[in-house]
């Protein structure tokens, strides 16, 4: 498994910080398993504020958009969710994974 | 995640001090690995974690558990304050190495040719010394001055850093492994030098050469085929 420590360079634990610091609304999204051709490792961290602003990434794109819809209801019932992507998943087909691997994502929101 | 974890989880990491964040996925609870106890199976996840740094997958009571290692930033050692160090320095941090700059020559090592970045000095050796090489640490040096390079190459061997890169000729690079000889560096540690200093790509320009060496550098760390070299002939002859 490859290490999430050195491949991200970019601090978005920080990035979260520093927004929920400034007074925004923020969600954290972690890659918390990985199948196949993921292309993210576990660790990998998507940050996303009420305001619609996005730090890192948790795919290679294709359900980040699925994560930040996640991440905005986690934003307003602030309770947490285990998102489960894969080919065997209904929601997995409409948001595409075309990278054909399969991942868990947990949800978050930063108190 | 809640203001308490989020505070400690950033304290360790501002004191670059490796700690692992442990989350039970039914309902987001959170801990924090060594700040506090631990039952043992979470604890020694939490250690393969950091050791491997690499997340794990625990369970205990059949629930799950992610954990999640947070180590300090891998560190670059430049010694030689020099035109590919100015292209190698700003490349690396963003690849995320936390890179400090050696060099006596105080005219070099200045702020304005690396704004931001860790300076250091002293002489090679000294400053080497302080900085304790660890196996999280890649040194290069690049000063083309035996007086400069050889003494960090010596603590840099003697030390268990994953990379150490020298820049210079093969013929250059022959005439370093004799006097390391004489140093008393055996054949396996000379071995470990990369040099001529990273990947070849028929790198001319010193940007592109100090991606040659940052991309050696990766190579190294992930265990790439890429980072292996024979021994070259001039090495073994002057063994």
């Amino acid at each position: 498994m490859s290490d999430a420590g050195m491949s991200d360079a970019e601090d978005i634990l920080a990035t979260a910080a520093g927004w929920r610091a400034a007074g925004e609304t923020v969600a954290l999204a972690t890659v918390v398993e990985t199948w196949g051709s993921s292309p993210r490792p576990a660790g990998s961290r998507l940050a996303v504020s009420a305001s619609g602003k996005l730090a890192g990434s948790v795919s290679g794109g294709c359900i980040e958009g699925a994560v930040a819809d996640a991440a905005r209801q986690t934003m307003q019932s602030g309770t947490p969710q285990l998102l489960d992507f894969g080919i065997s998943d209904e929601r997995a087909w409409e948001v595409g994974l075309a990278c054909g691997g399969k991942l868990k994502v947990f949800v978050e929101k930063l108190s | 995640m809640t203001p308490e974890v989020l505070a400690a989880l950033q304290a360790a990491r501002a004191a670059k001090r490796p700690v692992a964040l442990l989350t039970r996925l039914s309902d987001g609870a959170q801990r924090l690995w060594p700040d506090m106890d631990l039952p043992g199976p979470l604890a020694e996840a939490a250690r393969t974690a950091l050791r491997d740094d690499a997340a794990q997958n625990a369970s205990l009571e059949g629930e799950a558990w992610f954990v999640h290692p947070h180590n300090p930033p891998l560190r670059l050692i430049v010694v030689g304050a020099v035109h590919i160090a100015q292209a190698l320095v700003p490349m690396a941090q963003t690849v995320g190495f936390a890179v400090t700059v050696v060099d006596p020559r105080r005219a070099w090592a200045t702020a304005d040719r690396f704004p931001g970045i860790t300076l250091i000095h002293e002489w090679t050796d000294d400053a080497m010394a302080a900085l304790a090489p660890d196996s999280r640490t890649a040194v290069v040096t690049l000063t083309h001055d035996p007086k400069l390079d050889d003494p960090a190459l010596d603590v840099a061997l003697k030390s268990e850093a994953f990379y150490v890169g020298a820049l210079g000729s093969r013929r250059t690079h022959a005439k370093r492994l004799a006097r390391l000889t004489e140093a008393g560096h055996g054949e396996a540690a000379m071995a470990r030098i990369h040099a001529p200093v990273g990947l070849n790509i028929e790198a001319v320009t010193a940007p592109e050469i100090a991606l040659s060496i940052l991309a050696e550098v990766v190579a190294a760390r992930r265990g790439a085929a890429l980072a292996t070299r024979a021994v070259p002939a001039q090495a073994a002859a002057a063994a």
